[in-house]
């Protein structure tokens, strides 16, 4: 039973998902609203477990003064502070804190976003480039012919992209262009169709209960 | 020179500076600065949630309309937390399945759609492409290179000679492609950097407009 109910449900809900896709009736549109806010409001709970480890994980690190606890404050710190700023709904309004107005564009919660969130993720994004360059440094010496294929198509398309590129010669952009929608298009193509193809069996297997991994162990 | 005044500019060019101290090696400021990262992130994820869904789907029509139907996705809800309790441990799998079955019934579909008839959509050869020259030209290499690149991926059988001639051609467009992303992704990841700089320069500085 502690098996076969979660399979059941799974199977039911499976099979409801597939059928009112294909019946646009108003009740299957409605069921189908309703089903989707369960599922959003379900999610929800599965955040705060995930909150609740980490807040566990870094509770732990401080209490044991595990190297690098003090960063461990840092995060629930601001986690807690950005949480009460956030559910609290305050906002800076002429130069005032003001409480319960929301989350809107004055709300000191994106305030944190657009100041913290926002400069260190794309920093972090753009720091990638150096990475990438320097990986492909190593991975692009064209010692095979498809490692050169794959460096040509690299370079003309960042050529093409830059003023310089257009600069050489105007063709260049078109040139970058063609590749990103002729032959590239053609082997996104490709993948994707071996992607939804194991995507529809690997649901199917879910559904039908083939596959039930998620159940974990135990009886 | 125009040095910016507000305390939100100063504090946002001081953590691109920590993040980028960490191309000289990890130091406690880049460790410093991704803390902080995760503690806003988790935070910001908490009142979005709150504010977008809980709120409105739960609270509101559970408590102040009395819809007893949404019990459901509250209890369902609440049975994650079973997880800590070994006697009743195994109703953690309820949501599970649930959301699960919801998502693969959703994907079948949805891919079905987006993946496949789309796309096979988009690579058939229709009767505009034969309007001019170049587009029958690129739109013919399209469908070979489809075609050759799922042969590529089709390991079922051994490849006989046309097979491994088109699985050969398949290399070809898939490296092509994979150059291709490769540069686009690069590319992307500049204009970040750009913007950092733009940021830099222009919002806290204040040397270029």
């Amino acid at each position: 039973m502690q098996r076969q109910i979660p399979l059941i449900l799974c199977l039911i809900f499976g099979i409801f998902m597939i059928v009112q896709f294909f019946v646009p009736h108003p009740y299957s549109q409605r069921a189908y609203e309703v089903v989707l806010r369960w599922v959003r409001i379900i999610s929800i709970f599965a955040l705060v477990l995930g909150v609740g480890s980490l807040v566990l994980y870094h509770s732990n690190k401080i209490k044991r003064k595990v190297s690098g606890w003090g960063f461990s404050i840092v995060t629930l710190v601001s986690a807690i502070i950005t949480t009460l700023v956030g559910l609290l709904g305050v906002n800076w309004l002429d130069g005032k804190l003001v409480f319960f107005k929301g989350i809107g564009k004055s709300s000191v919660l994106q305030i944190f976003f657009q100041n913290i969130f926002v400069p260190v993720n794309s920093t972090m994004f753009a720091m990638l480039a150096f990475y990438m360059a320097s990986a492909a440094y190593r991975a692009f010496r064209a010692r095979t012919k498809e490692a050169t294929l794959l460096l040509i198509a690299a370079f003309f398309v960042m050529l093409g992209m830059v003023p310089i590129g257009s600069a050489i010669s105007p063709r260049l952009p078109e040139f970058a262009e063609w590749i990103l929608s002729v032959p590239n298009l053609a082997a996104k193509r490709g993948i994707l169709f071996g992607i939804a193809l194991g995507g529809i069996a690997t649901s199917l297997k879910i559904i039908l209960g083939i596959e039930r991994g998620w159940l974990g162990g135990g009886k | 020179m125009n040095l910016a005044t507000s305390f939100w500019t100063w504090f946002g060019a001081f953590l691109t500076f920590c993040i980028f101290s960490f191309l000289y090696k990890d130091n406690p400021f880049y460790k410093f600065a991704e803390h902080l990262f995760v503690g806003v992130s988790v935070g910001y994820s908490i009142s979005i949630s709150y504010h977008n869904v809980l709120y409105p789907d739960l609270i509101v029509p559970l408590f102040r309309n009395g819809e007893l139907l949404n019990l459901v996705p509250l209890i369902f809800g609440l049975c994650y937390f079973t997880r800590f309790l070994p006697k009743v441990s195994w109703l953690v799998r309820l949501p599970m399945g649930l959301v699960l079955g919801f998502g693969a019934g959703a994907a079948i579909p949805a891919v079905i759609q987006a993946s496949i008839i789309k796309q096979v959509q988009g690579a058939i050869l229709t009767p505009d492409v034969f309007k001019r020259f170049d587009l029958t030209v690129w739109a013919l290499i399209s469908l070979i290179g489809v075609i050759c690149t799922v042969t590529y991926f089709f390991f079922s059988r051994e490849r006989g000679k046309v097979t491994k001639v088109m699985a050969d051609l398949g290399i070809i467009f898939l490296m092509v492609g994979f150059g291709a992303s490769f540069g686009y992704t690069v590319m992307a990841r500049i204009s970040l950097l750009i913007g950092r700089f733009q940021f830099l320069l222009r919002d806290w500085l204040g040397v270029i407009k």
